[in-house]
């Protein structure tokens, strides 16, 4: 166990000084580059606070997507993004192959798909996602 | 002759813009912009061919700086470059949206927009200069041909699977239009490219992804979401509905418009936008430093979502 400040709190104050006094001292292209690298940090204190909840919602819609047995997820996270990233690889196989053309896999896997683009725009961009 | 007040512009990641005094023996002022790729950069357009579409479009009348030499000799200075006017005027699309300042810039740029696009399309594609100008393949549609080399760019350089740009993908191939005219294609027409000033219009700028194609393609690309930044309530660059463009674009004598067509072209836009972030994403990740294109790995999901929404019908 780490002492305090957690990752988040460090994360905090790098992106408080960015912002507060880094992009107020430049201008142009760097002060520019500046506000960006303080939004990628705020991307990065969100997806820490919420990956793990978020990859097991989508590993069990994947499997109900793909018929397959939904009951037995990856304990370890490693594992529950290897799961995902190869879940999703094979619906893009299935899409590509024009399996979601027609119901009632297309409008499964488009509610997945749809589920799953507003679980990264709330870590990459909250704002974007109408409520 | 004399330079002066030389000072590097902000803007274009693949493409330095230097502004300059230039003072004329005797004392007349010159204020001239310079154009050049950055020296040992990878460059995928010639600033002769560049130079060249601007000579023709400033010819025809259309708004764009009055380009004034151009040096491929990179001996000289690094690198190729050209040198033009320089435009005094705003290029900020945020400022553009929202500041008081440019409320009749807002106003006009709708119609005067229109305007361009229909002269834009209206150059001679033919003409001997223009000949470099990539074009459609004889056996396939601009449409289909577009599609085809987008799919093949995206599949060769992703590092994640995108169902949502593969129904997207299915979406377009079903139904790419054909072609009602096949013109001279800006291929980067939108409001982050034009500088305005508060009265509206004064140049359009970024001419090299230019293309012989289908011109609704340049319609569709700029009701592209990204290019509202926020103002979403008005799909075409923030500025107005897209009925109202087209009306104007009539107007202006341009290209006749299929509203199916240009929602087709706009849906391409969203995966296209979505594929160069993609594209960038994978360039940080091979070594390319860089905050901002590290973010824009995270932008694709904007796009994701923009396109589930528009085949949602």
């Amino acid at each position: 166990m780490q002492d305090r400040p957690s990752v988040r709190e460090l994360l905090d104050a790098v992106r408080a000084f960015l912002e507060e006094d880094v992009v107020p001292a430049l201008e142009g292209p760097r002060q520019f580059h500046a506000r960006v690298a303080a939004n990628v940090l705020a991307i990065v204190g969100r997806e820490l606070a919420g990956e793990e909840a978020s990859l097991l919602a989508e590993w069990q819609r994947l499997a109900l997507v793909l018929g397959e047995d939904a009951s037995a997820p990856p304990a370890r996270l490693e594992a529950l993004r290897a799961a995902v990233r190869d879940a999703t690889a094979a619906l893009g196989e299935r899409i590509r192959r024009g399996d979601a053309d027609a119901e009632p896999f297309r409008a499964a896997a488009r509610s997945h798909v749809r589920a799953t683009v507003e679980d990264k725009l709330r870590v990459a961009n909250p704002r974007f996602v109408r409520s | 002759m004399a330079i002066e007040h030389l000072r590097r512009l902000a803007g274009g990641a693949s493409r330095e813009i230097w502004a300059f005094d230039a003072v004329l023996p005797g004392g007349a002022l010159e204020r001239l912009v310079l154009r050049r790729d950055p020296p040992g950069h990878q460059v995928h357009s010639s600033r002769r061919d560049e130079f060249a579409l601007l000579a023709a479009a400033h010819a025809a009348g259309l708004r764009v700086p009055r380009v004034r030499w151009c040096e491929e000799d990179a001996a000289v200075l690094g690198s190729p470059f050209f040198v033009m006017d320089f435009v005094a005027g705003e290029t900020l699309a945020r400022r553009l949206l929202r500041d008081a300042e440019y409320a009749p810039a807002r106003a006009a740029l709708p119609g005067q927009l229109a305007t361009a696009l229909a002269g834009i399309h209206a150059l001679d594609a033919r003409a001997p200069e223009l000949a470099f100008l990539p074009r459609p393949p004889a056996d396939a549609t601009p449409a289909a041909a577009e599609l085809a080399r987008h799919e093949q760019l995206y599949r060769a350089v992703t590092l994640d699977p995108h169902p949502a740009l593969e129904l997207a993908l299915r979406w377009l191939a079903a139904a790419p239009p054909a072609p009602h005219a096949e013109t001279l294609v800006h291929g980067d027409f939108r409001i982050g490219n034009v500088i305005f000033g508060p009265e509206g219009l004064r140049a359009v700028l970024d001419w090299e992804l230019a293309h012989v194609g289908d011109p609704l393609e340049d319609l569709g690309w700029l009701c592209v979401r990204a290019w509202r930044f926020g103002a979403d309530a008005r799909p075409v660059g923030g500025l107005c509905q897209r009925e109202e463009f087209f009306a104007a674009y009539a107007r202006a004598g341009g290209t006749p418009v299929d509203p199916a067509a240009v929602r087709w072209w706009e849906v391409f836009g969203n995966l296209k936008w979505a594929i160069i972030c993609v594209m960038q994403a994978r360039s940080f990740v091979d070594g390319v430093r860089s905050v901002e294109l590290a973010s824009l790995g995270r932008r694709v999901a904007e796009m994701e979502l923009e396109l589930l929404e528009l085949t949602e019908a």
